[in-house]
């Protein structure tokens, strides 16, 4: 027999242009369900006018980032049980600094532009990663691998420069720049990625690498950007007389 | 809105809950920063003391003897210690060295900077 709790799930409801309010919804659940099932009980039984983003429900699309009791998480792989208690409560919120459209769903167009102008690519071949994680096989050099970024903006919510600086582009769109570098070797992507609203305006914080629901440590590769930038000036500058 | 990116949420910078330790660290530099900057001015205020000649250069430095200003001091010391040795940190990582190991480099260096900062606020509050 399955273990059933009584949890809260207050969620943030916004119209456009509407002041935002918080509405309460009482659910028994399995604690090791997740917190997008949650969610998805709210809507389909509670309130079929609750707006949310989800797809493939196994962490691989990124639509269902949220802040769970003021954390970035994905919910359709965070445990009910990890973020609160019976009887307990949780609060669930869109992502910060992007414009919201409705309720959990928010304006990511500008966050997709930004990762597409790094010249992102989702596959790469396996011997141009750059992490221990990502190491591969013997035999293996002539393969490719889906890059781990699944484009959720979560990094974006949890970035504090990110939160108070609208130009800033990001933290996924620095470590997809990052990534494109390392594959294409292409220095326009170090030239367009040298702006002060760019790899400059991080400010060390690395919430974005704590939050990454995907291991792609974007806090560090911005720190490596920064590095191959400063490695092209500096290229640029003993080769100019030349 | 609210929930955009705006220079307004600046006192957000300085909420730790539920943020990774790097975060706490992040704060950590900014808190210690403007309490610097603050005793910067301080500073220059006593310094300027000096113009109004020696009896009211006396007279403040007879005041600023009182312990609660040694206080300060230890506070200030203390201040220094950590914005300096987070800031070898930053500047590490913030060119890409050792930045996989920022967390680790800011346990040690917050540790000497705990074992630095008794030893001085023992040496200006016992040794005084």
């Amino acid at each position: 027999m399955s273990v059933k709790w009584n949890v809260t799930f207050r969620i943030s409801r916004q119209k456009s242009g509407v002041e935002r309010e918080f509405q309460d919804f009482v659910l028994e659940v399995d604690p090791n369900e997740y917190v997008l099932d949650g969610v998805e009980r709210v809507w389909a039984f509670h309130d079929r006018s609750l707006n949310y983003r989800h797809a493939c429900h196994h962490s691989t699309c990124g639509a269902c980032g949220m802040r769970v009791n003021g954390v970035e998480k994905l919910t359709c792989i965070t445990p009910i049980h990890s973020v609160t208690r019976n009887g307990g409560t949780i609060t669930v919120e869109p992502l910060r600094n992007f414009p919201v459209i409705s309720d959990l769903v928010v304006d990511m167009s500008r966050f997709y532009l930004a990762i597409d102008e790094a010249k992102f690519f989702p596959v790469a071949p396996v011997n141009k990663a750059d992490l221990p994680y990502e190491a591969h096989a013997e035999g293996q050099d002539d393969c490719e691998r889906l890059v781990d970024c699944i484009e959720c903006g979560i990094c974006i919510s949890a970035c504090p420069i990110a939160l108070t600086t609208p130009a800033y582009i990001g933290p996924a769109p620095l470590a997809a720049a990052q990534h494109a570098y390392n594959e294409l070797e292409d220095a326009s992507i170090l030239e367009l990625m040298d702006d002060v609203n760019a790899a400059w305006r991080c400010h060390h914080a690395f919430e974005c690498s704590a939050v990454c629901p995907s291991n792609v440590e974007p806090g560090w590769r911005i720190m490596d950007l920064r590095k191959r930038i400063m490695r092209h000036k500096i290229q640029n500058l003993l080769t100019s007389g030349k | 809105m609210e929930n955009q990116a705006s220079a307004k949420h600046w006192l957000k910078w300085f909420d730790p809950r539920n943020r990774s330790v790097s975060t706490w660290a992040f704060i950590l530099n900014r808190v210690t920063g403007l309490g610097l900057t603050l005793y910067l001015f301080l500073h220059l205020m006593m310094l300027g003391q000096l113009a109004k000649g020696p009896e009211a250069y006396n007279g403040f430095i007879a005041l600023v003897k009182n312990p609660i200003f040694t206080f300060g001091e230890v506070l200030v010391v203390t201040a220094g210690i950590i914005h300096g040795l987070n800031g070898i940190r930053v500047g590490l990582a913030g060119v890409g060295i050792g930045a996989r190991y920022q967390r680790s480099m800011f346990y040690i260096l917050f540790l000497l900077a705990v074992i630095l900062s008794i030893y001085f606020a023992a040496k200006m509050l016992l040794g005084a």
